[in-house]
């Protein structure tokens, strides 16, 4: 009988998940992945979780317990730093300690850690990951192989200007269904924590709500890294979040773009990092005067509310464009 | 050249000491304050902790009296703080102040960096005349700490209530007043000598421990006086942090023996936290278990609302709390914050340790 293994889709899944995908079945192991995200699957999270807990670990713990009882182990890395002399956020690093002190009755949660602060090669990381299951060396060591194989393809795919969940059912069903759109619309830049903007209901649909009013949308996954980390350097001091660096970078990235003609920035109520990297991006909106609309969710959104104030955001925009700026008055 | 810096506790002692041992000139912000919390907040971004909207807040009114340099600490995270000079500046240009910021960044390349900023604040004072006035403001802060502590004996203790407080004030201006190395002796003797004159009796005290993020544990405007409150209610407390201890640990890197240190607290957080999480996330479950096996008859945390480190250890507190057996409360602080929804649940959680231990 085969391992089961349980992968929450919450926090850096659409970020991660093909290379722990590729790594977990490479060694023979079934990956099961929680559902998306529904009403049910957020209540039980934010049951199980603290009130000053933010919206998207609250969601990662609902997801948590969406595996509890269908998997072997329960895949919950510690992510330390995904980078040198970074670290995501240090709800990240006690992930694995809040879920494991949180739920009762799980089952044994596999969480080493990844930790690039001062190394630049994750191999370590996925021996020790790989020895929960196997002894052999090799079969580790090619599993890692094709594992970073498969993230460099899905990294190649969001380059190219496809979203997560697209990339993914390219990479594991072969087809892309596009919502591509926005023949001659405007284009809007969403910027945003992969588990806000990418998770749909989190989101409300954001955006296929924006794909649907006839607009292109980009966001920071579609940019190099290089191009980010070269924008985000422009910074006064090296940012020590990764996930910031992306914000930032992209957002001066778009500011600065012709091809762009809008900014939504997308927080979760009272997270810690957003409340800086917002405060730099929305100072330096102001600046520029590019139209900016900044959103932020929490388990209390409700989607007339969001509705409402995106159809603003649009109409803004469209009255830009028949209004050309008066340079001088 | 004016020198000023964010207000956290009685830090301003042990900083202006050193400093104006230097001879830099200083300007010690006003003491925080309503006033100080509503500039701050008026101008920070929404979501962001407490220290920054009173760090704001305490340059906003320094600059009123003059300031025009900032010393501030940095940080390489994943807390916060280690960004909050650059925001604050950001924020400060763009409304029109004219501030010169230094922040001493813990080294990552190589010292030079951090030497130079120091030669920059200090002038011309030569190496050892810094490392003198750093020495100088240590004392200090050794000296306000030991009062502290003294003063959180005497409280539940005293028979004149007030008395411990009076004492304290007057032994805190001895300290202030010390302005050479070789004057702080005799402040010292001057010091105990104020606070032997406080007449207590022995009663059965709750002993509690304060745990939680450094500012907030520090900053009695910020805490509402968290400390005295509780000594009036005849609780005798300790805090999981002291200035001089952070001080030894991060900047003399434990240079100094015998004083109790983060890493016994680290040390002592697994199984429940297993890592650092940055800020004082690992000291804060650390400790608490820590007065659990000391036979404190509860814990109090306290943190800033949205930080980020205090939250993992929040999450981490409930299971804790049952399985050693220690009550805790955890109280989160920011500028909606009200006196009375506080001091309600400060009675309610005290009522529930004397019923306990059966000192009613």
């Amino acid at each position: 009988m085969t391992l089961k293994v349980g992968i929450p889709r919450a926090l850096l899944y659409y970020y991660y998940l093909p290379l722990w995908r590729t790594f977990f079945e490479a060694l023979g192991l079934e990956v099961v992945i929680s559902r998306p995200t529904t009403k049910t699957i957020l209540d039980a999270g934010l049951q199980n979780s603290g009130d000053d807990v933010c919206l998207p670990v609250r969601l990662a713990f609902g997801h948590v317990l969406d595996l509890k009882d269908r998997v072997d182990v329960l895949f919950l890395p510690r992510l330390v730093s995904i980078a040198r002399r970074e670290y995501i956020c240090p709800k990240f690093l006690g992930f694995p300690d809040m879920v494991r002190h949180g739920i009762s009755g799980l089952p044994p949660l596999i969480d080493p850690n990844l930790n690039l602060y001062r190394k630049d090669s994750p191999y370590p990381f996925f021996v020790a990951l790989g020895r929960n299951f196997t002894s052999n060396r090799l079969a580790i060591y090619l599993a890692y192989r094709r594992a970073m194989h498969a993230q460099v393809r899905y990294v190649q795919l969001l380059e190219r200007g496809l979203f997560p969940e697209q990339a993914l059912a390219l990479l594991y069903q072969g087809v892309a269904e596009g919502q591509e759109s926005g023949g001659g619309g405007p284009t809007v830049a969403v910027i945003g924590h992969p588990y806000n903007i990418y998770d749909p209901y989190i989101s409300m649909n954001l955006l296929s709500r924006l794909a649907r009013s006839g607009v292109r949308v980009c966001s920071a996954d579609n940019l190099p890294e290089t191009l980010i980390r070269e924008q985000a350097a422009r910074l006064p001091k090296h940012l020590f979040w990764s996930l910031g660096q992306r914000m930032i970078g992209a957002a001066w990235h778009y500011l600065q773009s012709p091809d762009v003609d809008g900014i939504i920035h997308v927080a979760s109520f009272a997270c810690g990092p957003d409340s800086l990297t917002g405060e730099l991006i929305s100072r330096e909106v102001r600046r520029r005067g590019k139209p900016f609309l900044n959103l932020t969710l929490d388990e209390h959104s409700a989607e007339a509310g969001v509705v409402t104030r995106l159809e603003a955001f649009l109409d803004m925009m469209e009255r830009r464009q028949f209004l050309p700026v008066r340079e001088s008055v | 050249m004016k020198v000023t810096f964010p207000h956290m506790g009685h830090m301003w002692i042990c900083l202006s000491a050193m400093l104006e041992y230097l001879g830099v000139e200083v300007v010690v912000p006003p003491p925080s304050s309503k006033r100080t919390l509503t500039l701050g907040a008026r101008h920070a971004p929404e979501f962001a902790c407490l220290p920054l909207k009173l760090n704001l807040g305490n340059f906003m009114e320094a600059s009123e009296l003059g300031a025009d340099t900032i010393l501030m600490a940095g940080g390489c995270g994943p807390c916060r703080f280690g960004y909050y000079a650059q925001v604050e500046h950001a924020i400060l240009e763009d409304l029109g102040y004219k501030y010169r910021l230094v922040v001493m960044e813990p080294p990552q390349k190589h010292v030079g960096e951090l030497l130079s900023k120091i030669k920059y604040i200090t002038g011309h004072s030569s190496w050892w005349e810094v490392v003198r006035g750093i020495r100088f403001g240590y004392q200090k802060a050794r000296m306000v700490d030991e009062l502290e502590r003294q003063a959180n004996y005497l409280r539940p203790r005293e028979i004149h209530r007030g008395s411990t407080d009076k004492a304290f004030k007057r032994a805190l201006q001895e300290i202030i007043a010390a302005k050479h190395p070789r004057d702080l002796p005799q402040a010292g003797e001057r010091v105990r000598k104020i606070m032997a004159q406080v007449v207590i009796k022995p009663r059965p005290v709750l002993r509690v421990g304060i745990v939680g993020e450094i500012f907030t544990l520090l900053e009695p405007f910020a805490n509402y006086d968290l400390e005295r409150r509780l000594g009036y209610l005849g609780v005798e407390t300790d805090r999981s942090i002291y200035l001089s201890e952070w001080i030894n640990d991060h900047l003399f890197l434990g240079l100094v023996r015998g004083l109790r240190s983060r890493k016994e607290a680290c040390q002592a957080a697994p199984p429940y936290l297993n890592h650092f999480v940055g800020g004082h996330g690992q000291e804060t479950v650390g400790s608490t278990v820590m007065y659990a096996k000391q036979g404190y008859d509860g814990v109090i945390q306290l943190l800033p609302f949205t930080c980020m480190p205090e939250i993992v250890a929040h999450s981490v507190l409930p299971r804790l709390s049952t399985e050693l057996g220690i009550p805790t409360l955890t109280i989160t602080v920011d500028e909606q914050s009200g006196e009375a929804g506080l001091v309600t649940r400060l009675e309610a959680f005290i009522d529930l340790l004397a019923r306990k231990k059966g000192v009613v």
